[in-house]
């Protein structure tokens, strides 16, 4: 905190400051706009001084990086010890297909790998159900048993690759499907590592890829928590994730409040049912959005590292560990623009800078390419290349945190995470976590934030480089992925062989000692994984929690 | 004709990308017409049978997935098969350029990608429905 004294010398001089230096200047020539607002529409002032963050305590807010409250960093090194981890999402077409985009990128210096699962797989249908028809492989590589998750990995060194994959409500079956592959390749469960997204809450808010209704989905994710903690010590079991809050349309402040919100409320479920916080939180991981607004994104990551560490300490958490918060960043999908893609590369480096400077823990850099289809080698290829050069070439991981103690952000990060608290009072006065998206406020709050964008953009209020300024006449081609037309058909052909060739009466014991689990209460990842080692397919299993949990149906909110 | 434009915006597939269909559906609303949002999850049978029973003028189709060359074909084909042959159908999302003169022949009239105004659909409805 400021001396006093000093402050009302700032002060003095600040209001000199205005009046003789400022205030002539503008009325001579008028400031660009009237009020100037970032991306959450929220009042940037035009300077930032010491006032700004006088209350600010350096050791108990600020501290040291790798120490509570963890605000500038959840490693004393950060980047100087270690880069973060390149991590390109990526998945199409199928197992073969997406196997060797994996080998290509990790031949390019990517660091880990993260799985795009196509939207059957996502909800839990084999590529051969009717409400696959027309998806298989499109948005996603098709998994459907273990089969599929052998080939996808097949000569990848699991053992020492770690990696992430989005899959929420069938996230159980399908990292049983990685665990059981690395088992059958002779790979203990102790050292694999990776994460599952595995986070439902922030389905049902913004994603809308669930399947079952909110208690059992609650019930399986803390299942994962309690057999991860126990048997697959280096998984992350759940990435709760803000990044699709965002691209349905939210602010920045929305994305940080919702996240976060969801994260206590998951470590509320663990520790009713029992668990050690300080066994299961270590393993709690989050993800976030970089989109337009280089400072707030900064300011957002900061203030979810302190925001997390203050709650978990309130939960109970004894340990350091438990109250870090690790998360990976992608960069905003919804900022590309289908107009002029190459500008989109730009927009990537500035956002994959803010989220180094926030301090992540793994990125995923957006292809310019991703407004107009999956990304093309030569695209993905650059946005990896886009990370390389601000790993190695920018300079900004010579130091922890370089931007703390910014009168600006410091400020910025104060206001944030001010402004969460506010969202929590509002989703506590409706109920809690699970009342509130029972009565459609996220996706409401979500549909008004990304509606009054929209219309800014139309009004020109905001501008969109290539959008609503600055066109061209005539848009550039760029090649486009080309997926194997064939893989469909061979992907069902694999399926119908693996149904005739695998022991049935096996499939359906298994199947059904999994039912009897989940009518009780038992843990049901040990009965999952007996499903998947005997080919039981993604669907069959998903069916079997199907019909015993039913399927969740949303209020359509716009 | 005093009658309100009556517009179905509907989600066809699996696709949970809702943003664009739920700020198209508004803004249509916005500019005087009657919209029906179909919620998400939407197979073909159910988009046509809504477009029947509510009696629309436009239907519009928003897919971010990539499976429209499948699904908003499968939506054109059932509603001229079931007489709705005056309904004017148009389409939304992450769609390559080289499909877009592919959807036009099967009926699909017009394709709006990332970027577009709002004003554009309302100004190309009020222009084109039927």
């Amino acid at each position: 905190m400021i001396d006093k004294k000093e402050l009302e010398k700032i002060k003095k001089e600040r209001i000199n400051w205005e009046k003789n230096c400022y205030d002539s200047l503008i009325k001579n020539k008028p400031e660009q706009k009237e009020k100037f607002e970032n991306l959450s529409s929220n009042e940037i002032k035009k300077l930032y001084t010491p006032e700004d963050i006088s209350n600010i305590d350096y050791l108990k807010d600020i501290g040291f990086p790798g120490k509570y409250p963890f605000l500038r960093g959840v490693h004393a090194t950060m980047y100087r010890g270690r880069l973060w981890t390149m991590r390109q999402f990526a998945g199409f077409g199928s197992a073969e297909e997406t196997n060797k985009r994996y080998k290509y990128l990790l031949d390019h210096g990517e660091t880990g790998l993260s799985v795009a699962f196509d939207y059957p797989t996502l909800y839990g249908y084999d590529t051969d159900h009717p409400l696959s028809r027309g998806e298989f492989g499109k948005c996603g590589v098709a998994v459907s048993s273990l089969k599929d998750m052998e080939i996808l990995f097949s000569d990848i060194p699991i053992d020492k690759v770690t990696t992430s994959m989005t899959i929420n409500g069938p996230a159980a079956i399908v990292w049983a499907f990685y665990i059981a592959n690395a088992e059958n390749r002779g790979i203990s469960k102790d050292i694999i590592g990776g994460t599952i997204q595995n986070d439902i809450l922030k389905e049902y808010i913004a994603q809308k890829s669930y399947i079952f209704p909110p208690e059992p989905s609650m019930r399986l994710i803390v299942d994962t928590f309690e057999y991860g903690s126990k048997h697959v010590p280096r998984w992350n079991t759940i990435s709760i994730s803000g990044y699709h809050i965002r691209e349905a349309g939210s602010t920045a402040v929305q994305e940080l409040a919702f996240t976060l919100g969801d994260g206590v409320e998951y470590v509320k479920w663990a520790l009713e049912r029992g668990l050690d916080i300080d066994k299961f939180a270590p393993r709690l991981s989050f993800f976030f959005n970089s989109h337009n607004d280089f400072f707030e994104e900064i300011a957002k990551y900061r203030a979810a590292r302190r925001i997390w560490a203050k709650e978990m300490k309130k939960l109970g958490a004894k340990k350091p560990r438990s109250m870090l918060m690790r998360f990976h960043t992608q960069t905003a999908g919804c900022s590309l623009t289908a107009q002029q893609p190459e500008i989109n590369i730009v927009r990537v480096a500035l956002q994959g800078l803010a989220a180094v400077l926030g301090g992540t823990q793994s990125l995923h850099t957006n292809s310019m390419d991703e407004a107009l289809a999956l990304p093309s080698e030569k695209a993905v290829r650059i946005a990896l290349r886009t990370q390389q050069i601000i790993a190695e070439e920018s300079g900004v991981t010579n130091t922890v945190d370089p931007l703390g103690g910014s009168y600006f952000i410091e400020w910025l990060t104060d206001e944030m995470e001010e402004q969460t608290y506010k969202y929590w009072d509002r989703v506590e006065k409706l109920g809690g976590v699970l009342p509130a998206i029972e009565k459609g406020f996220y996706q409401r709050e979500i549909a008004q934030a990304s509606y009054k964008y929209q219309k800014e953009i139309d009004e020109k209020i905001r501008t969109v480089v290539g959008v609503n300024e600055y066109k061209l006449d005539e848009e550039p081609d760029i090649p486009i992925l080309k997926m194997d037309e064939k893989g469909e058909e061979r992907q069902i052909k694999r399926l119908e062989n693996l149904r005739k060739n695998r022991n049935n009466q096996k499939v359906e014991r298994n199947l059904e000692k999994l039912k009897k689990a989940a009518e009780g209460d038992e843990n049901m990842m040990p009965y999952i994984l007996d499903c998947v080692h005997s080919y039981a397919t993604l669907g069959e299993t998903c069916q079997i929690l199907r019909n015993v949990f039913g399927e969740y149906e949303e209020p359509v909110i716009y | 004709m005093n009658r309100k434009i009556r517009v179905l915006v509907a989600k066809p597939g699996l696709d949970g990308h809702d943003r664009g269909a739920k700020v198209v559906a508004r803004a249509l609303r916005d500019a005087g017409m009657e919209v029906i949002y179909t919620g998400l999850h939407q197979t073909a049978d159910m988009i046509v049978e809504a477009a029947i029973q509510e009696d629309v003028d436009v239907v519009g189709l928003s897919l971010l997935s990539g499976a429209h060359m499948t699904l908003f074909v499968d939506v054109a084909v059932l509603l001229k098969k079931k007489g709705m042959d005056d309904v004017l159908i148009i389409g939304g999302g992450i769609i390559p350029d080289e499909d877009v003169p592919k959807l036009k022949k099967e009926g699909i009239s017009a394709v709006f990608g990332p970027g577009t105004p709002c004003e554009d659909i309302v100004s190309y409805i009020k222009k084109n429905v039927k």
